[in-house]
């Protein structure tokens, strides 16, 4: 007999109010039943295992409001353009504190078999496409977080590529929060679906513009089916203020290969949930994470690999710099299951601590249930090389650009997973700017160098020839 | 050019150097020889500035500047370039990306422009011929991966990228087999001329075949002990460090 479930737990009435506001629609009995289940959980607390150095005390009691009706119009395209990267023009959707902006979107230059829409009218129009995935990956049962997300979401994007669709063009999903003067939260929701022997390229960004608390409850699921390929990217750079909890739920199917990258630059209390399940014979799943804190930054990556078929592949390959009093926190937890015999999973979590104020907190967890596997973890927390360090001064390179350096070839390996060259570019400017001395590191590129030095090489034999 | 008076230095509170003079004109090539552990290796570093020492008496003054007041890119800039005993390998930072900052903040201190594209590159393709550096390293991170041999050479390649007034040579020589040992003794000798000095620190006499020292310093227990022409490398080949000292004993003790 299963155990009756507490009714509620919290007294949190700020979500109620808000879910009795929305409309009916044909997932009203998942909304409610997720509603009902964050009611009964509430906010996880740091008694709760899984969370037990993110605290989500700050949210109590903040009287977060929906966001007021807010139009593109109201920001400039230099805002915005911030958060653009040089190649994704044609392929970008919108969204303004989680509602899209079709006016402000550029849709024209999709490939034939793709489809990118908001997901809220997609609902309406696309129910059959829906409705098989939608809140069948990521688990509203087992994540408050995930449960308040799937009961109060308006909108977020539909993303589709038919079978044999094969796209290199990256879609980039944009979600900005304006913030306000009062206390905001946001709620966008996304649904990936990647058809048979599809290939595709998607980039979703959360940033932040004007200052102002928010909170940011975003849930990205990727059905990735037989034998598709999904490249896919998150950089936050939300604003300062910020609360940013973010679910992934990645689902592959047999053949299934999906990287998925974890790009964290911004907001103040960030968690993002990481889950793959690897539910076919020879999926592939990567995923590749970089946070670069200041401040009292907080950034917590809970990974949980879920291997439930034979012959499959995982990487986790995650780093961090901390800078300040900022705060990382990783947790890999790999589970294979009895049939998954033959599996592969390797996790790697690197930090490098600059101020002896910053802190990490990494934890491997390993649940092997099957007997012929390899899995392989590895953590390890440093400081810059001083010897690095001299031996960079000694040849001319100041003390600064030389820090500067190390951070940036340390952060490059991350950097250096990323495939789509524009983007790469602007991650690459980012971190400069976070650098001390960045400015001198824009005029080459230390990663990559495989490319940089036959660059040079190329350039400098065509000017002679001329 | 480089004149070092009375000079002490310790590390973790150990006296390492205990009182060196060295006078060190342009042009000139001076060996420093000794056994292990005499501090050869330690003066290297307090020249270049590397701050695990801490220099507690005496002073380096380098064309009329106070060397010890200098950071360590400051002592690069003014013209001192140091050949590691043991190269560091730093992952992830190219070896053309770094030689090309590097070049950059020494032509940044001298006022100069950014370096052009194919004029490194030129630069790049002589100076790595001129030691046999297979060009192909420099599109790997430093160091990282090369054979003992080609971290050697990497160091003599990159001082004939800086173009230093002063390179001190650190042990450059070991670790070498004979064939690598001629090559990177070759591209030291290319380097040679009458503004240019050096310090060659060595345990072996082997090298001084190769590149003729105007004089020869024999350090023991932080102190130079003996010094002479290229004669001496000879003697000290033949009698030993043992047999040499003994003799130096005498000539201190008299």
């Amino acid at each position: 007999m299963m155990a009756e479930l507490p009714t509620t737990k919290t007294n949190d009435s700020r979500w109620r109010e808000r879910f009795a506001a929305r409309g009916a629609d044909w997932l009203k009995d998942v909304r409610e039943a997720a509603m009902s289940r964050f009611e009964a959980m509430g906010f996880p607390t740091t008694r709760d295992e899984e969370w037990r150095y993110t605290n989500l005390a700050p949210l109590e009691g903040v009287p977060f409001a929906s966001p007021v009706a807010m139009s593109a119009n109201d920001l400039s395209e230099e805002a915005l353009a911030a958060f653009y990267f040089d190649g994704d023009a044609g392929a970008r959707a919108l969204f303004v504190n989680g509602v899209f902006q079709a006016d402000r979107s550029d849709l024209s230059g999709l490939p034939a078999g793709v489809r990118v829409m908001s997901l809220g009218s997609a609902m309406d129009t696309h129910r059959e496409l829906i409705e098989p995935h939608l809140a069948k990956h990521a688990d509203y049962r087992e994540s408050a977080v995930c449960a308040l997300n799937t009961a109060l979401f308006e909108d977020g994007a539909l993303v589709h590529i038919d079978r044999g669709v094969v796209t290199d063009k990256p879609i980039h999903l944009v979600f900005v929060a304006t913030g306000g003067e009062v206390p905001t939260a946001v709620f966008p929701r996304n649904l990936v679906i990647a058809e048979e022997n599809s290939k595709s390229r998607i980039v979703v960004t959360y940033a932040g513009v004007w200052a102002g608390t928010y909170l940011t409850n975003g849930v990205t699921e990727i059905v990735a089916k037989e034998n598709a390929v999904v490249d896919h990217y998150q950089v936050q750079r939300e604003s300062p203020d910020t609360y940013h909890l973010s679910t992934r739920q990645v689902y592959l199917a047999r053949s299934g290969n999906v990287s998925s990258h974890t790009l964290a630059f911004g907001g103040r209390l960030v968690r993002n949930d990481i889950n793959a399940l690897l539910d076919g014979e020879g999926a592939n799943c990567m995923f590749n994470g970089l946070s670069v804190l200041r401040e009292s930054q907080h950034v917590d990556n809970h990974l949980r690999v879920d291997h439930a078929k034979p012959h499959c592949n995982s990487w986790e390959f995650f780093k961090g710099i901390y800078d300040d009093h900022s705060r990382g926190v990783f947790t890999g937890r790999i589970i294979v299951r009895e049939d998954a015999q033959k599996t592969d999973a390797k996790q790697s979590n690197m930090n490098l601590l600059l101020s002896k104020d910053a802190m990490i907190d990494t934890k491997p967890q390993l649940e092997i249930l099957a007997d012929d596997v390899k899995c392989t973890h590895g953590a390890t927390v440093g400081q810059l090389d001083d010897e690095a360090i001299f031996y960079l001064r000694s040849r001319g390179v100041s003390e600064e650009a030389a820090r500067s350096l190390l951070i940036y070839a340390f952060a490059g390996e991350s950097v250096g997973q990323v495939r789509i060259a524009s983007l790469r570019d602007k991650l690459q400017a980012l971190l400069s700017s976070r650098l001390a001395y960045g400015e001198s590191l824009t005029f080459g590129r230390p990663f990559e160098y495989s490319d940089d030095f036959a660059d040079v090489v190329r350039h400098a034999d065509r000017r002679r020839e001329t | 050019m480089l004149e070092i008076k009375n000079l002490h230095a310790n590390i973790d509170d150990h006296e390492i150097l205990r009182g060196i003079d060295l006078k060190i004109g342009p042009g000139e090539v001076h060996s420093i020889m000794g056994k292990n552990g005499s501090g050869k290796s330690t003066l290297a570093s307090v020249l270049a500035g590397n701050d695990n020492y801490e220099v507690t008496q005496g002073e380096i003054t380098f064309n009329g500047k106070d060397l010890l007041e200098l950071a360590p890119e400051e002592r690069a800039w003014e013209g001192i370039f140091l050949a590691f005993q043991y190269p560091v390998e730093i992952p992830g930072v190219a070896t053309s990306y770094f030689l090309k900052a590097a070049l950059n903040a020494m032509r940044k201190s001298k006022g100069l422009p950014e370096i052009e594209a194919a004029e490194f590159l030129d630069m790049v393709r002589e100076k790595a011929a001129m030691v046999a550096l297979d060009e192909k390293l420099m599109t790997r991170a430093i160091n990282e991966g090369f054979s003992g041999g080609e971290k050697k050479r990497n160091e003599v390649f990159q001082m004939a990228m800086m173009e230093p007034k002063l390179a001190i040579l650190d042990e450059t020589d070991s670790g070498l087999d004979i064939d690598a040992l001629r090559i990177v003794a070759d591209g030291i000798n290319k380097l040679r001329s009458p503004e240019r000095s050096f310090i060659v620190v060595t345990h072996y006499h082997r090298m001084l075949e190769y590149i003729e020292p105007d004089f020869v310093h024999v350090l023991d227990r932080g102190r130079i002990v003996r010094s002479g022409g290229k004669a001496l490398a000879v003697e000290l080949e033949a009698k030993g460090y043992k047999g040499l000292l003994a003799d130096a004993g005498e000539t201190i003790a008299s």
